[in-house]
Formats: structure tokens, C-alpha cells, sequence
């Protein structure tokens, strides 16, 4: 039997945030009420596939999925419990904004098996929340972080962000050093990106406002400040965003990097089964072996600890040196990837630049 | 062919400014004549090379015979030459206008006389044809007919009353040109039985038949068999076949004679013999002298050419060796470059030849290029008395060792309305024009006389010039010999490294200006790379601008939501993409665009 992540789209929020592209907006009653159901009925008709599967991982992301009312999620869960095996212990996260829940609704979470939380703080500065267009301020997120401990979560997860309007290496400095200091299992730490079609594009574009942004330099010193001051609190950086104390790294993430399979339900949502690549409503893409091994690379070398060398010549019958030799080189002569033991990793300056580091093995 | 009547043989070619209807006119002429019916009929039959269709300029000469029945119930030859349409290539202009007895003049009914028009006619005038004026687009609502042949009888100075009134789109009046032709145009003279004088002004190279030879016969008689000779180049050989042209193909025939337009073929491997302009002879019997107005059109623009991928450098070779089979004015030979590799320094006639070239190797012949920023011919004194003529600003000796240089100068006119003589005066100024006089041709229109330097003119004059005057000026030059000038080595200096592509020469004057603006550019050219990379501009040892590409940015750290790897691929392919254009150099990758930033200072 092997090992599925699910991946379950709830593309509604309260508000649009300014930075925000991902499908995701506001709706009404009803149309969230339609929309559980057909993605009840959706997550149903696996049910073939699913037989060869045991689900590993759950992830309930968006929007904000807690918009959702608990009989609502109740349905999802109901859904994907008749329809796939779950391992006995299969990580179920999903993804909350403050203000969005109350205690009843953590207890009920908790009572449909979700026990994984992860809470998009972004900030703790109020000042810098409000640029963001976020629904909360740091109060109401400690108010929702006490309750998610209250009802008795011990996986949680807290999204922050850097590189955003008004902020200042200080001010990101408080908001690590406020988080870490609540101790949550897991942290991500993204930088904010401006994408065409959001608010912030119009506003930022071609250099407009540039003063409220933090500059390329103090971007970067971000980034260093992040895994210093995070590995003071005993997190570590496990992936290029992603820090967990230990044990608690995000195995659904990681599968997304170590290519296992993952099934997406619900509007817009990205599938990867049997080597093919899929978005509901789109032509599958069918992936060569030459592509596999791409993938491998590229994606893998967003853990900290790299690909390893024996599994892709398990999975792919050839060395990666056979295949990627002169890549490998050339990168470790440049200084931006090395070798430990079995894996082949990128250095702390390949960090910096992976896009073009991960380019390479296209 | 033999015995016809040279009464009843018409040679002119059309002229005009720019979009008022030459083409078209000669289209409906060879439709009318019955040479093709419409159906067979490309649009514009003469510009048979795709890119002279594109441009809308005739980079060829072309010539087409067409029989007409003419209203007096007599059957007339009409050899149409049409003559290529740019100052690069004037003087192949002189030359298919000495091989003319006529032209006709097409001129818009709506626009009227334009700055071009007036450079046509006089250039027309000058090699003693018949102008027959003819009033085109009179289907346009803006059409002033009535106007425009006042015009042309005051402005021009030429009888214009019964000036046929046509439209050449909607094929009206067409026959009336035809039978003006015949009336206004005179026959050719010449003595079919004089010693062969024949007058060269075009030639061709063609895998079967060799170089054909596109000719005027002056005097005498021509046909398989006898024995030719070039005055000027001094090729001999024997003629192997005649003929005249169809549309769009050769027609063999006994002999040419004096009067005539025609090809010659004669087992000529190389166009290079048969220069423009040259005189054909009789090599047992020649003329007592050649036609006047003979030169060699020397190449006034030199660039490098290189292969962007360096293992196609023969295939380079052999597309320049087979476009110069045709156009004996491009020349060619090896080069090195640090930065490039092997390629070819190639001179051409003007900057339009030199895109026109490089856009025909890309296109016919599939090569990728990268080519350096065009200079001129300098002449550099020695301090030990040689004399270098310079085409690659790499060898340029060391400063010690020069005396002086010197710089080729043009007689420049420029024609334009009397609004925009203020914004064209400034342009010359700017491009350290040397004013030498202006001339009111009309109460609105004036010709400015000036002595420019030709390194300020190869680039973007021409933009310039047209953006400045909205369209309306025109410009026609001359050489006229050197200057001394004080010229220095410009060098840019990638990462200290020495880039020797991107060296130019450049007046002392403007030097720190074109520095400044070279690394400015060149900064927003050159991609970031791992490390920070100084760009510095230098002249001998002496850094006069510097601007920096800073190190590659720190990747975002985007979000990568419920596994869609798709988008992110996307990304890493587009960062890909832009690798493969680009040229090492030293350790720097260096984009194939910047080699020619140098041409785009001006951008604004």
C-alpha cells in the first residue's frame, strides 16, 4: 500500500489580504455551503484510487479553511474518512487565521482527528498586519494561540513573513523573538513577494513606494536573522522557509519536495500521481524520466539536508553523478553546493540565489 | 531579337518619394502590359526578396520587359528599371539611372512635393533623363490634383499640365501613362554596329547559369559568342548567353544591341568582376573608352560578425561567401576576439546594408549572431610614418606610437520643412556637424548643407533625423575625404577584464559622455551574477566611468501552496531561458544584446 498526502483547497477568506494571489476570496453563506458539498462528493469519487492508497498526510489549506463553520469541516472529514485508509498516525493539518475560531470549534477540530494547527500571524506589529491588509492584530492571535493550547494542540505551526511594508530589522527581530518566545512546534518564514494581481502590485510596481519596503540588503539580513535568532529558541531549519523543533518538521511539506504522492481536492488544487502532474479542469502532464530526476533535484534541494544520492539512484537506476556531473561541479566550484555523505546539499550562499542554483538541473 | 527597331524601345525607371506609389505603379504597368495576369501577379513583382517586401525598399536593382500595343496600333519594348531606394545605395541609384533614357515621376496627389521627390528628380536630371510627371492616389478624398501640378511646374520647374492623373491601387489611367511613355520617353540612340560599349548595373550570381550580368547596351552588338571584357576590373571571357527579362524570370535570346536592356552570362564565377558601373567590351574590338561615372564602391561600414555559437563558424563563412557571390560591395575577412571568438570583420556600404546582411544570414541561412558595434575606416599616422587603415578599433596602435588620425567626413544635405530647421540644426550640432550653408528651395522648405563626421552618422542618424523633423526631412550624402580629428580608444572594462568586442573609437569630445552612457547601458544589459561586477569605461589606462551590477538578488522565499510545482518550474524555466543567450566572458556572462548596446545610447 503507499503512502498518499491529501491536500484539501478551501479557497475562502474573510478578506482579501494585499499580498494575497492564491485562489481565495471572500463568500457568502451559501456558496460556501455549496461548495463543501460538491467537494464532499468530489473527495468521494477517489474511491478506486484510493484503495491503493494509505493516507500519510492531510492538509486543509486555502483561504482561510476555519471560515468554515465545524459541521461543515465535520462533512470533509466525514468524506475522507469513508473514502481513504488512514495511517494510524496520519498528520492532519489545517490552516487558521486568528479571529476565525473559537474554542468550540478547536475542540471539534480536535475531535475529527486534526492535529496539526497552523496560524498565519505574519507579524507582530500591528502597524505592519494593517499594510498587509490582515484581518487581525497580535492580540487577537494570542487570543487564538491560548485557546488552540487551551483545547489542547501540541503540533502548531506559525506562518510570519518578512520583507514587508513598514517593516525594519528590528521590528522583524520582535516579531521572531514573540513568536519563538510562545514556543510553537513549528515556524515558517517566508518573504513577502509582490505578484501581478494583487493590491500591492498596483501599489509597489516599477519601483512606486519603494521607501516603505524593506531594501535588498536588509532583505537578506533578514533571512540570516531569521535561522539565528530561531536556532537560539532550538528551532531548525530543516527546509528553505521552514524551521521545527525537533520531531516536528512538516511531513506533508517535506512530501512535496521529496516528490511522493499527493492528491489535491478542490478548486485549483495540484495533483501528483503516478508521475503525472494534474490541476482539476487541466490536461495532465505526464512526466519523463528526464523530468523526474529534474524534479528530484530541484525540489529536494529545498531541504536543508539535500537529495540523497542512493535513493535517486534507486529510483532512477543511474548515479546522479552520471547524470548531473558537470552540474555538481561547476556548483561546488561556484560555491554554492556540497556534498555530505550520502546527500548533496546546498551552502548557505546557494540558499541565498536557489532559484539559480535549481535552474541548473532544468 | 535581332532587328529591333530601337524607335519602338522604351528604358526609364520610376521614381518617388517614399509610399507615394512606385511599386504599385509598377505593378499595374506589368499587369496592364499583360505580362502576368493578375492572378500570377505577387503584389509588387520587383522587390522579389522577402525582406525588400518587408522594408518596403528595393535593395536590388531589377529589371522587366514588357510589351506594349500602343493606340497607334505599334508594338513598343518597355525595359522597367527600378532602382534601389536607399542612401546607402545611391550610388547603384546613378548607375540604374545612367542605363534609363526616361523616368517617370510619381508623386502623391495628396502629399504633393516632398524633400525626396525633389532629391529624385534632380538626381534624374542630372543623368539627363526625360522626367514625365505623373499624379498617383487621385482616389484619395484629399486628393488636390490641381495643386500638385502647380507644384511640380513651380517647385520642380517641369511642364506638368497633362501630367496623366491615376490611380495606380484601383488601376485607373494606367494606359494613359503607358502611352505617355511612348510619346514623352525618347528611344534610345547608339549604333548597333559600333564597337560594343555596354553599361553594367547590376549583377547576380545564379548557381547554374554563374554571374548574370545585368546590362545597358550603349553601342554596338552583343551575343553568344564574343569575346567580353570589363575595362575596369579587367575581366575577360566569352559570352555564353543573352537575353532579357521576363517577370521574375531570364529569357535567352540571339543578341543585344545598341538600346537595348539585358543579361549577359559568360562564365563568370565571381560578381566581383563584374562591377557596377563597369563597361562591357569587346575584348578584339573595344571601344575607344569606357563609360564615365565608374567608381568602386568601397565599404564605409565595418562591424564584427560572430557566431553565437562558436562551433557555426564555417557555416558563417559559407553565408557570407554565398550573399557575396551577389553583392560584391559586402567584404569579409577573419577575426579574433577575445570575447567572441572567431568571426568575420565585415564592411558594408551604410548601416542599412550591414542590418540588411545581418538579417538575411539570421533568416536565410539560420545563424544566431552576435555582432559588434559598427565603426568607420580611421586612418592612423605612425609616429614611423606608416599609415593604418583602421576598420577594428582592437588594433589601433598604442597611443605613443600615433602621430594623428584622421576621420572620414560627408558632404551631408538635408532637406526639410522650414518648422523643423531649428530641431535638425541642433542634430548636426550635436553630432559635430560643421554648418556650411542653407538654401530656401521654397518658402517652407530648405536644404541644409553640412560636413559630418560618418561615425556620427552610421548609427541612428537617420532616426534622429526622421523623429525629429516628424517624417518630413531627407538626407543624402556624400564622401568627402578625411580629417584629422582628435579620436580616441574607448575600452570597457567588464569585471577589469578588457572586453576587446565592446572597444570603440570615439571623439576626444564626447568621450565621457559615451563612457557614462556605455556602462549606464551595459549595467541594465548585464544580468546580476554571483558575485558584484564592476563595469568601467577607460581610455588607455585612465578609468573615466564606472557603474556596478551588483550581486545576484537573494531569491524570494515564496510560499509554494498546495504543491504547485508547475508555477514554480515555470519560474526556474524563465531564469534558464536567459542563460542561453548569454556570452561567457571570463567568468562573467555577458547577454549577445550588450555587444551592440553602443548603438542604442541614444535611446531615450
Amino acid at each position: 500500500m503507499k503512502p498518499l498526502e491529501l491536500y484539501i483547497h478551501i479557497p475562502f477568506c474573510k478578506k482579501k489580504c494585499n499580498y494575497c494571489d492564491f485562489l481565495s476570496a471572500p463568500a457568502d453563506r451559501r456558496e460556501r455551503a455549496a461548495y463543501v458539498e460538491s467537494l464532499c462528493q468530489k473527495i468521494r469519487s477517489f474511491r478506486e484510487l484510493a484503495e491503493a492508497y494509505c493516507v500519510a498526510t492531510i492538509f486543509v489549506g486555502g483561504g482561510t479553511p476555519s471560515i468554515l463553520s465545524a459541521w461543515q469541516m465535520e462533512q470533509i472529514f466525514k468524506a475522507v474518512k469513508e473514502t481513504f485508509r488512514l495511517e494510524s498516525s496520519t498528520e492532519i493539518t489545517i490552516e487558521m487565521n486568528p479571529g476565525t475560531v473559537n474554542a468550540d470549534k478547536l475542540t471539534a477540530y480536535k475531535e475529527m482527528g486534526i492535529n496539526r494547527l497552523s496560524i498565519g500571524l505574519q507579524s507582530t506589529d500591528d502597524r505592519e498586519l494593517a499594510a498587509l491588509g490582515r484581518i487581525h492584530t497580535y492580540g487577537q492571535f494570542l487570543e487564538t494561540y491560548s485557546m488552540a493550547r487551551a483545547a489542547g494542540f501540541q503540533n502548531i505551526n506559525i506562518d510570519l513573513m518578512s520583507a514587508i511594508p513598514h517593516q525594519t530589522r528590528e521590528s522583524y527581530e520582535k516579531t521572531l523573538r514573540r513568536t519563538a518566545g510562545l514556543a510553537p512546534e513549528h515556524i515558517s518564514a517566508y518573504s513577502l513577494i509582490i505578484e501581478e494581481g494583487t493590491p500591492f502590485y498596483e501599489k509597489y510596481r516599477e519601483g512606486k513606494n519603494a521607501g516603505d519596503l524593506p531594501d535588498e540588503d536588509t532583505e537578506r539580513l533578514m533571512y540570516e536573522d531569521t535561522r539565528r535568532i530561531l536556532k537560539e529558541y532550538g528551532y531548525h531549519r530543516y527546509e528553505i522557509s521552514n524551521y521545527a523543533k525537533e520531531g516536528f518538521q512538516c511531513r506533508h511539506n517535506l512530501g512535496y519536495w521529496e516528490r511522493a504522492e499527493y492528491l489535491g481536492i478542490g478548486t485549483g488544487a495540484a495533483s501528483l500521481i503516478d508521475n503525472q502532474r494534474f490541476t482539476e479542469g487541466e490536461e495532465p502532464e505526464i512526466l519523463s524520466q528526464e523530468e523526474q530526476m529534474s524534479e528530484y533535484m530541484f525540489l529536494g534541494l529545498r531541504k536543508i539536508k539535500g537529495v540523497s544520492k542512493s535513493r535517486f539512484r534507486e529510483e532512477f537506476g543511474s548515479s546522479i553523478e552520471k547524470i548531473y556531473g558537470n552540474v555538481l561541479e561547476d556548483m561546488k566550484k561556484k560555491g554554492l553546493m556540497e556534498e555530505k555523505g550520502d546527500y548533496v546539499r546546498l551552502t548557505e550562499r546557494g540558499i541565498d540565489i536557489s532559484n539559480y542554483v535549481m535552474s541548473e538541473f532544468l | 531579337m535581332a532587328g529591333t527597331d530601337q524607335s519602338k524601345i522604351r528604358n526609364f525607371c520610376i521614381i518617388a518619394h517614399i509610399d507615394h506609389g512606385k511599386s504599385t505603379l509598377a505593378d499595374r504597368i506589368i499587369e496592364m502590359t499583360g505580362l502576368l495576369t493578375s492572378r500570377e501577379m505577387q503584389s509588387q513583382v520587383l522587390d522579389n526578396m522577402e525582406l525588400e517586401r518587408e522594408r518596403g525598399i528595393t535593395i536590388k536593382a531589377q529589371a522587366v520587359r514588357i510589351v506594349y500595343k500602343a493606340r497607334n496600333g505599334e508594338e513598343y519594348i518597355f525595359n522597367l528599371i527600378d532602382t534601389p531606394g536607399h542612401v546607402d545605395f545611391n550610388y547603384e541609384v546613378s548607375r540604374s539611372l545612367a542605363a534609363c533614357d526616361g523616368a517617370i515621376l510619381v508623386v502623391d496627389a495628396a502629399q504633393g512635393v516632398e524633400a525626396q521627390t525633389l532629391a529624385n528628380v534632380y538626381l534624374a536630371l542630372d543623368h539627363d533623363l526625360d522626367v514625365m510627371p505623373v499624379i498617383n492616389k487621385i482616389d484619395l478624398p484629399s486628393a488636390e490634383p490641381e495643386r500638385v501640378i502647380e507644384e511640380i511646374e513651380d517647385i520642380i520647374g517641369i511642364e506638368a499640365a497633362d501630367a496623366p492623373r491615376i490611380s495606380a491601387k484601383t488601376g485607373i489611367n494606367i494606359e494613359e501613362v503607358l502611352e505617355q511613355v511612348v510619346e514623352k520617353i525618347p528611344a534610345p540612340g547608339g549604333d548597333a554596329g559600333a564597337p560594343l560599349q555596354a553599361l553594367i548595373f547590376d549583377s547576380i550570381y545564379d548557381s547554374y547559369k554563374g554571374v548574370i550580368v545585368f546590362c545597358r547596351i550603349k553601342e554596338g552588338t552583343v551575343k553568344k559568342g564574343t569575346p567580353i571584357l570589363m575595362m575596369a576590373t579587367g575581366a575577360r571571357a566569352e559570352v555564353v548567353e543573352v537575353g532579357y527579362f521576363g517577370a521574375g524570370q531570364f529569357i535567352p535570346c540571339e543578341e543585344l544591341s545598341a538600346g537595348m536592356v539585358g543579361y549577359i552570362t559568360a562564365s563568370l564565377k565571381n560578381v566581383k568582376d563584374t562591377r557596377v558601373g563597369d563597361t562591357i567590351t569587346n575584348a578584339q574590338e573595344p571601344c575607344s573608352q569606357p563609360l564615365p561615372g565608374y567608381k568602386k564602391v568601397n565599404p564605409m561600414v565595418y562591424c564584427g560578425m560572430y557566431p553565437a555559437d562558436g562551433a557555426k563558424y564555417p557555416d558563417l563563412r559559407d553565408a557570407l561567401e554565398k550573399l557575396q557571390l551577389n553583392d560584391a560591395s559586402l567584404q569579409f575577412e577573419p577575426e579574433t576576439s577575445i570575447a567572441l571568438g572567431f568571426g568575420y570583420r565585415c564592411g558594408f556600404l551604410g548601416l542599412l546594408h550591414l542590418e540588411i546582411i545581418q538579417e538575411r544570414l539570421e533568416r536565410e541561412y539560420n545563424l544566431d549572431l552576435v555582432t559588434t558595434a559598427p565603426g568607420v575606416i580611421y586612418k592612423v599616422y605612425k609616429t614611423n610614418g606608416e599609415v593604418i587603415e583602421l576598420t577594428n578599433p582592437s588594433n589601433l596602435p598604442d597611443p605613443s606610437e600615433i602621430e594623428y588620425m584622421e576621420e572620414p567626413i560627408v558632404k551631408a544635405e538635408i532637406m526639410v520643412t522650414s518648422e523643423f530647421i531649428g530641431a535638425i540644426m541642433d542634430l548636426c550640432q550635436e553630432r559635430r556637424g560643421m554648418y556650411e550653408g542653407m538654401e530656401y528651395i521654397e518658402e517652407t522648405r530648405a536644404v541644409l548643407r553640412y560636413r559630418l563626421p560618418l561615425n556620427e552618422i552610421i548609427y541612428d542618424f537617420f532616426d534622429a533625423l526622421k523623429s525629429r523633423s516628424r517624417g518630413y526631412a531627407s538626407f543624402d550624402y556624400e564622401m568627402a575625404g578625411y580629417e584629422q580629428s582628435e579620436l580616441v580608444k574607448l575600452d570597457i572594462l567588464i569585471n577589469k577584464e578588457e572586453v576587446d568586442a565592446l572597444s570603440f573609437i570615439v571623439h576626444a569630445g564626447t568621450a565621457y559622455e559615451r563612457g557614462r552612457k556605455m556602462c549606464e547601458k551595459l549595467k541594465e544589459e548585464i544580468p546580476r551574477q554571483l558575485f558584484e561586477i564592476p563595469i568601467q569605461a577607460a581610455i588607455g589606462s585612465k578609468i573615466i566611468a564606472r557603474e556596478t551590477v551588483k550581486a545576484m538578488r537573494k531569491d524570494v522565499l515564496a510560499k509554494c501552496y498546495g504543491g504547485d510545482i508547475t508555477r514554480k518550474k515555470k519560474l526556474l524555466e524563465k531564469q534558464k531561458e536567459g542563460k542561453k543567450r548569454m556570452r561567457q566572458v571570463g567568468n562573467v556572462e555577458i547577454p549577445q544584446k550588450a555587444f551592440m548596446s553602443v548603438l542604442k545610447l541614444d535611446d531615450k
